[in-house]
């Protein structure tokens, strides 16, 4: 009886199921993504508000877990042959993609072939560097950004008296005086150890983490931040790090809290860690620009993005590519940049948008959402400040990390870990290389 | 014994085992051949470019000394595992076999770690002993112990073989108990009377009668140690400090899905399959004919 019942349901279902897929004439475009929370909220405005805008296409934005569970959704349904149209890759998986040729479809192709509009110039060349070719052609589609800065609790550093620090000696002396003031745990620290120590330390005194102007121009670039900026760096951390003047907290975001919570007086992570901080922290905050060391000729030079693009996979009809096409012109628009910009922490990527954000008074109140905009236009970037283009770059970072471990832990000097992580780092690049499409 | 077959058409065993025959060979045999094929090639993530190269991919990780730690740790750490938590389940299913008011309750709170999914173990023993915001870590730096698991590597392995061994408690827990329930009453009478105290009891009756579930649950420990500590490890430590948490599940996970070296990813998983098909022989080989029931 039980059974009948379900098979009768089951014939209905199909039969309903068969009939109304053909009935819509809307173009689906499935977009995967990796934002959860209040980020997670925009994604499915920003989809709402383009179905809404018109009949054709249809946006349906699916959440696929962390950026490397959607990175290898994304890898392993094109493997099967079903990839989505749009997928959300974060900024480290950027070389992987390009690699694919034939597995991804360029944006300014996409633009040029689908016949809309597309001005590469109104981006800001800071964001879009990271994501276009040498000569300049956008691959992907810049959504959300980011980038370093220096989170300072206030009323601590009021409490030790201690200035905002601006250089890297100043920061070290203001962590041994706020140790000294109580927070005997942790004067300063991090997240994302490899991203600020190295990456971003390499890009703000303009000396490269790699050969080839760090990847963009080849896949055959070389490690080379075993230089003696980074290793000075890294041997007044591990000084630190015995006293916890400095302490480690991790290679991701995890030790986040430790700022929010108070522990942790000064802490460099990214500018999207606002939400977090503006929701949580019980005390008077700002974000200031990461520290320089004033001995470096020419420093500060500027910072690089984090955050992550929109990437169009390859092999659909030309027709679906036009609803794509369609959706990144909507989000380019200057509006809807603002609002992204205003909703989320994330930067705007036209200069219009700045602009427009800047004149509605926006930074007025709340300076260091500015920080990081300040950060990216510092200086034109240089062949050691335009981006990163790494293979296989979410393994070399844990490489790195585990070698920055083992000189915090004592185990190696700061000088023989760096080059452990150069050589390693090397040989997985090769092997990258390898696997390439040439 | 009678082993005669009672179907009256020929071909109806054999109805009957495919829907079974099936799913074995869709989710196991073709995967496995999968893994051993992608093993001899070398291929980008996409699967675009594709080259067969033979063994070199696993000449490539035995040239590699960071692979044969890998093999040592997670020896060490199965070992661990399954030894701490066998020992600990025996200890617990021996104190609540003991005729207890509400030992039902006892037993049921025993066993209900082993419905927590591993990541949510992992995330659980990180609120307990995050250095900064744990709240055991706040003894322990009170007992005067430097607790750093984020660069103390020593203390993220035993971290790990801490949450792993909890997890699998409950298990063994089970099993024991059912062990011990088994065993004739009469067995024990006879040691006490013959003078036997509860201790040497314990050894000398309880203990022999329960080594095939001890020799079982070892193989079954063993196994999970090399396989669904993968969970707690990512949550917990991501393989860090340094390597001193990456075991070879981990390794295979690293290498083919956040490096993208699925040739290597599937030869590892190769090698894996060949010492948890030998470990399984062993079982049925050795282990179970020596048994003394």
């Amino acid at each position: 009886m039980a059974l009948r019942h379900f098979g009768a349901a089951a014939a209905v279902a199909l039969t309903v199921g068969m009939s109304a897929s053909p009935a819509w004439a809307v173009t689906e475009i499935q977009w995967w993504h990796a934002m959860t929370g209040a980020n997670n909220d925009v994604i499915v405005k920003l989809a709402t508000d383009f179905n809404a805008s018109q009949a054709d296409y249809k946006v349906i934005p699916t959440y696929k877990g962390n950026y490397p569970d959607t990175m290898n959704a994304g890898i392993a349904a094109f493997r099967a042959g079903n990839a989505p149209h749009i997928m959300q890759v974060f900024e480290v998986g950027t070389a992987t993609m390009m690699a694919a040729t034939g597995a991804v479809k360029p944006v300014y192709k996409l633009m040029a072939e689908a016949g809309e509009k597309f001005d590469p110039k109104i981006y800001l060349p800071a964001i879009t560097g990271y994501y276009s070719t040498s000569k300049g052609e956008m691959l992907s589609f810049p959504f959300n950004s980011s980038s370093t800065v220096m989170w300072v609790n206030l009323d601590e550093l009021k409490k030790a008296n201690v200035e905002i620090p601006k250089t890297w000696p100043e920061t070290f002396e203001a962590a041994k005086k706020l140790k000294a003031a109580g927070h005997d745990t942790c004067g300063f620290s991090g997240s994302w150890v490899t991203w600020v120590n190295l990456e971003q330390l390499s890009a703000w005194h303009n000396v490269p983490l790699a050969s080839k102007a760090n990847g963009l121009d080849g896949f055959d670039t070389v490690l080379e931040f075993n230089g003696p900026l980074q290793v000075k760096h890294l041997e007044t951390l591990v000084e630190l790090q015995k006293t916890k003047t400095y302490d480690y907290a991790g290679r991701t975001n995890t030790g986040e809290g430790r700022f929010t919570s108070g522990e942790c007086p000064i802490y460099l992570t990214s500018s999207a860690f606002f939400g977090n901080v503006k929701a949580q922290a019980k005390f008077n905050f700002t974000a200031v620009p990461m520290p320089y060391y004033p001995d470096v000729k020419g420093a500060p030079q500027n910072s690089i993005i984090g955050g992550a693009s929109l990437w169009v996979m390859g092999g659909k009809p030309a027709a679906e590519y036009k609803g794509v096409a369609k959706f990144l012109t909507f989000l380019s628009d200057t509006d809807r940049q603002v609002y992204i910009h205003k909703a989320s922490g994330y930067l705007p990527i036209t200069k219009a948008a700045y602009a427009k954000a800047k004149a509605d008074g926006f930074y007025k109140d709340q300076p260091y959402l500015e920080t990081p905009l300040l950060e990216l236009t510092n200086k034109e970037p240089t062949e050691n400040s335009r981006g990163l283009r790494l293979g296989n770059m979410v393994q070399l970072r844990d490489v790195w990390s585990e070698e920055i471990e083992q000189a915090l832990a004592g185990k190696k000097t700061a000088k023989q870990a760096l080059d452990a992580a150069v050589e390693r780092g090397n040989t997985m690049l090769r092997q990258f290389e390898k696997t390439a499409v040439k | 014994m009678q082993k005669q077959a009672i179907f009256q058409s020929r071909l109806l065993p054999y109805a009957l085992v495919a829907p079974q025959l099936a799913i074995v060979l869709i989710f196991f045999y073709w995967p496995a051949l999968q893994a051993v094929i992608q093993s001899f090639l070398l291929q980008d993530a996409f699967g675009l470019s594709t080259t067969f190269v033979w063994f070199e991919n696993y000449i490539d990780l035995f040239r590699d000394p960071s692979y044969f730690e890998a093999i040592v740790r997670t020896f060490f750490f199965s070992f661990a595992i399954a030894v701490s938590s066998l020992s600990f389940a025996l200890l617990l299913a021996v104190m609540a076999d003991k005729p207890l008011r509400g030992s039902m309750l006892y037993r049921t709170l025993l066993i209900w770690p082993y419905a927590v999914a591993p990541p949510v173990v992992g995330v659980l023993w990180i609120f307990m002993l995050h250095p900064s915001l744990g709240v055991l870590s706040r003894y322990l730096r009170g007992l005067g112990v430097d607790w750093n698991p984020l660069l103390d590597g020593d203390q993220a392995a035993a971290l790990i073989i801490l949450a792993a061994a909890w997890k699998q408690i409950s298990y063994n827990f089970l099993f024991f108990l059912a062990g011990l329930q088994a065993i004739p009453k009469s067995v024990f009478e006879a040691a006490a009377i013959d003078g036997a105290r509860p201790m040497r009891r314990f050894w000398t009756v309880t203990f022999p009668l329960l080594s095939p579930t001890i020799f079982f649950l070892l193989v079954v420990n063993i196994v999970y140690a090399f396989f669904d500590t993968f969970g707690i490890i990512d949550t917990m430590t991501r393989g860090g400090p340094g390597t001193s948490t990456v075991t070879l599940v981990y390794k295979v996970y690293s290498d083919g899905l956040l490096g993208g070296n699925l040739g290597s990813s599937a030869a590892q998983s190769v090698i894996l399959m060949v010492m948890v098909i030998v470990l399984t022989g062993i079982q049925f080989r050795f282990v179970e004919r020596k048994v003394t029931y």
